[in-house]
């Protein structure tokens, strides 16, 4: 048994849902209690979509569990394909039906439907939701495409010689976009835009889009492109054994990465060269540039989300912002080892966990001036009194943007550093600050002037309180720091630094002192440590 | 399709009381899939409502997903509920549930030192494995007292349904009441109201000269209010069953009234505490008199939009019938169908009598079919919850959600009028957009 407050994925049929509601012309039958009927909400309010998810639950209760489950998952099946008419239907278990081992898929396949149904098997106490999705797409992917698989010992270029009609471009298959994914409508648009310069057609876009009849001719385009692997590896992989597709796995998401993905779509040898000013709506790189930015030179940035998206934010936020990366960390043990290799990268500690309060005690130890997560951590940056952006699922219903907001590509890149640089204190405001800081309007608890009151922690502020992002003084099982004091004098000259600088103040002055054996940290300690770490 | 009541006649349960005076209202019951939250819901108001309880669920990852996603957006401030997420260990038998649960306990206990009263709430899984919640409330009640009481119901879906949790919850805590050791009688108000609307009746009891008065659940563990033979008891929600049946083991006699919502509903019910006490109808009529026509004069001013509109109700919080009756006869609009997912025809017997006659009342669910029903009749406002309102907004019918329903103070008069505003403000909404 784990205690759990808040979780960052849902259980593995969650991740079902999110495959068949992006598809069309498929139907989920699932075995489940009521009450696993929230999971519609998902979709039709954090996500607003206009239809309920093609899903239907058999809603069993406690005086079905005396009587015949199987009978009622059974009808169900048949009541849905006689109402829906899809081309497949998926069939499995929620945590609850698991238990009661019904056998969904046999039942199923009993009825004799006309049309394809393929069962999915999630175990709910061992995994969870990204999971759950993979998994299905694989199931939906291997079903439909497997029966035009070329025999054995075929090579790719033949067969794609032969498939491709005269005059047609070379095409590739986009992998991996869902319902409920974070911006991933945008991302295809702009991914599918950036193909077209290079020459090259999207053959099918799935599962986000498409129908069971598109999944059977993936096979058709010459490459995949996986753009969310926590999704599309698993399929992707056995479409490259089966295949033999290429996959490109490089995500875009920033400048340097968009030219790596470029790069490796030419090295398969289907792309043309991109035109000349392709990319001159690509405006990140000179924004950084430019002298405003410098005060963003060495922010230090917490990183959280799932591994794609937080590796990726790692590489933006260090190569094309100039920020620090303190630290990196992933939900998605499935993917831990490419987080790892990245946090090697940058010098900080993995973390690779699912537990909510684990990351919030690591961002209070680290007192970062930026955090980049999911709502989660938007929640924990607000208690801290820190900046934040969202880079990841899970998002909220702000984070289903109206307008376009891809995070993917050139105007991924755009979206990315207006995004980022928002949260944080203006240039010139900040050095007004540092001058005034004992201007009661203007002083050195001020928040961001843009940001409106919004953005001030309300209970810290309200009572008067410096902000303390200690870890001794938060009340959710964060670790207590050592025995370390602080003179009363130099607490009353930390309070003078403006908040977003005061928590690398405190962490400096306190490692400082550590560093040399002190126990009692003076006025003195603290400008030895300024002088000692430099800004 | 036009005809969507004689396509269903066959299903139709005709239940005539042969000795009842008044004939029982047809109901339609229908079963297939049941698109309603189940009882751990209720946790979302619950453990704001009561400052030192914790709600810990015993359940899978999906409990915990359901709770933080349920009430539509999640709530930021620092829970007092948890999920104990059960995982593989537990059902291979390579941990012990208990030990574990115990452990979790602890765990809890450690990091939250404010907490007096512990629920352990039963789910799906947990029945299904027949993990004894009871004896393990009763275990860690043992080894936590005196500071913390450990308490436990069901909040399962193959229990419960939505604000089922809450009746659940509230008999889980009657036998713990204090017994009322007095020869005075005693008021004791039963149901989550909203701390503004408990003030109010508060006042107006005093003013009638009736009590002393209680709350259940009270804002703290530790005012429970006493329970006795000499208590009476007035249900403040119509979805306490159990724990009215509870209340009754412990020798409390239930006061039958209507439900406190809209002016009239307000009267009937605090006039069932009035005549218990015997209060003379002077009394009654000079203390309610200001707050009653206060609430005409605040529904008034919606009855333009609302007057003469239709309404159809899916089953979701068990207040359906309590509103189309305010919405029917203080604010004129038809009910068209008022869906319930349980109908207890005791406690609602006033309601019932209130109800216009054409509308249709239906227990329980087939949501394709009622879905048909529904595009048929195209009513002015469907109240449903949240997985239908977007898409039924989408084919062009205006809704209102129902778990508003719980999370806004709509009981009593001063209240009245923002009950009807939550019914014309989806109206007002469409008439107001022109795009």
């Amino acid at each position: 048994m784990q205690l759990t407050l808040w979780t960052y994925e849902g259980p593995p049929h969650i991740g079902a849902m999110r495959i068949a509601t992006a598809m069309d012309g498929l139907h989920y039958v699932l075995h489940a209690p009521q009450g696993d009927t929230y999971a519609d909400l998902l979709f039709t309010m954090i996500e607003r979509r206009d239809r309920r998810p093609p899903v239907t639950y058999t809603t069993f209760q406690a005086r079905d569990l005396g009587g015949d489950t199987a009978a009622l998952f059974k009808s169900a099946v048949r009541d849905a394909y006689e109402r829906f008419k899809p081309q497949a239907l998926l069939v499995g278990a929620s945590c609850t039906a698991e238990l009661i081992q019904d056998d969904p898929g046999g039942l199923a396949k009993a009825l004799d439907l006309p049309v394809p149904v393929i069962p999915v098997e999630l175990p709910a106490y061992q995994r969870k939701e990204n999971w759950g999705a993979a998994e299905t797409f694989y199931r939906l992917v291997r079903a439909m495409a497997g029966p035009s698989m070329p025999a054995p010992g075929t090579t790719r270029s033949a067969q794609a010689d032969g498939a491709r009609p005269n005059g047609a471009r070379p095409s590739c298959n986009i992998l991996g976009p869902t319902a409920l994914g974070f911006r991933h409508r945008d991302d295809v648009r702009e991914i599918t835009q950036l193909l077209g310069r290079l020459g090259i057609a999207v053959n099918v876009v799935a599962p986000l889009g498409a129908t069971p009849a598109d999944l059977a001719r993936l096979g058709e385009a010459d490459f995949n492109v996986v753009l969310y692997p926590e999704i599309a590896d698993t399929a992707a992989r056995w479409l490259e054994r089966s295949f033999k597709q290429p996959r490109v796995t490089t995500v875009p998401i920033g400048v340097g990465a968009t030219k790596d993905f470029i790069a490796e779509v030419q090295a398969l040898g289907f792309a043309v060269a991109p035109e000349a000013g392709f990319d001159s709506d690509l405006r990140l790189p000179w924004y950084s540039r430019s002298i405003d930015s410098t005060y963003l030179t060495g922010k230090r940035v917490f990183i959280f989300g799932d591994a794609t998206h937080a590796v990726a934010a790692a590489r933006v936020a260090s190569e094309e912002l100039g920020f620090q990366v303190v630290g990196l960390g992933t939900y998605s043990r499935e993917f831990a080892r490419d987080l790892r290799a990245a946090a090697a990268c940058y010098g900080v500690e993995p973390l690779i966990t699912d537990d909510y309060l684990d990351v919030e005690a690591r961002i209070a130890e680290l007192q970062p001036e930026l955090v980049l997560g999911t709502q989660m951590e938007r929640h924990i940056a607000k208690r801290l009194g820190i900046g934040c952006a969202v880079i990841s699922a899970p998002v909220h219903v702000q984070d289903f943007p109206a307008r376009y907001a891809p995070q993917m590509g050139i105007e991924g890149a755009n979206v990315l550093f207006d995004t980022w640089v928002h949260p944080l204190m203006m240039g010139l405001e900040e050095h007004l600050i540092g001058m005034f800081r004992e201007d009661p309007e203007f002083g050195a608890d001020a928040r961001p002037s843009h940001l409106g009151h919004g953005s001030s922690p309300a209970e810290t502020r309200s009572a008067g309180v410096p902000i303390e992002i200690s870890p001794t003084v938060t009340d959710s099982g964060v670790r207590s720091g050592d025995e370390i004091r602080w003179a009363e004098e130099a607490e009353k000259e930390l309070g003078k630094v403006p908040f977003f600088v005061r928590g690398k103040v405190r962490r400096n002055t306190e490692r400082f002192a550590r560093d040399g054996g002190l126990a009692l940290i003076t006025l003195e300690t603290l400008y030895d440590a300024k002088a000692h770490f430099g800004r | 399709m036009s005809n969507s009541a004689a396509a269903v006649s066959p299903l139709t349960a005709a239940g005539c009381g042969s000795e009842g005076l008044t004939p029982e209202p047809e109901v339609l019951r229908q079963r297939g899939q049941r698109e309603v939250f189940c009882g751990l819901t209720g946790i979302i108001w619950l453990h704001r409502k009561i400052q030192d309880a914790f709600f810990l669920v015993v359940g899978s990852r999906t409990c915990a997903h359901l709770i933080q996603s349920a009430a539509g957006v999640m709530i930021f401030a620092e829970p007092r509920f948890a999920t104990a997420i059960i995982d593989e260990r537990d059902l291979a038998g390579l941990a012990d549930a208990n030990e574990e649960l115990d452990r979790v306990v602890d765990q809890l206990l450690a990091r939250r030192s404010d907490i007096r009263l512990l629920f352990l709430v039963g789910s799906c899984p947990s029945e299904v494995i027949k993990l004894d919640l009871a004896k393990a409330a009763q275990r860690l009640s043992q080894r936590h007292a005196p500071g913390v009481r450990v308490l436990n119901y069901s909040g399962s879906g193959i229990e419960t349904t939505f604000t089922q949790g809450e009746d659940a919850c509230l008999a889980s805590l009657v036998p713990t009441l204090p017994a009322a050791d007095t020869a005075e009688a005693s008021l004791l108000v039963v149901g989550a109201l909203a701390d503004v609307v408990e003030d109010q009746f508060s006042r107006l009891f005093d003013d009638l000269g009736v009590g002393p008065v209680g709350f259940l659940p009270p804002g703290k563990a530790k005012m429970l209010p006493p329970v006795g033979p000499t208590t009476r008891f007035l249900l403040a929600q119509p979805f306490l069953a159990d724990t009215a049946r509870a209340l009754e083991e412990r020798g409390a006699t239930h006061l039958p009234a209507p439900f406190p919502l809209g002016a009239e509903g307000t009267s009937a019910w605090l006039r069932a505490a009035a005549d218990a006490w015997g209060v003379e109808a002077e009394r009654f009529d000079a203390v309610t008199a200001p707050p009653r026509q206060r609430a005409g004069r605040a529904i008034a001013r919606y009855r333009d939009t609302l007057a003469g509109r239709n309404v159809f109700f899916f089953p979701d919080s068990q207040l359906e019938i309590p509103i189309a009756r305010f919405l029917a006869r203080e604010l004129e609009m038809t009910p068209l169908e008022v869906g319930t997912p349980y109908l207890h025809r005791q406690h609602l017997a006033a309601e019932l009598a209130l109800l216009p006659e054409t509308a249709r009342l239906s227990e329980g669910q087939d949501v394709e079919r009622q879905l048909a029903r529904c595009r048929a009749a195209r009513p002015d406002i469907t109240v449903c919850g949240l997985g239908l309102a977007n898409p039924l907004e989408a084919e062009g019918l205006t809704t209102k959600w129902s778990i508003e329903l719980l999370f806004t103070p709509v009981q009593g008069y001063e209240q009245a009028g923002d009950l009807a505003e939550l019914f014309a403000r989806p109206l007002r909404r469409q008439a107001a957009l022109a795009v």
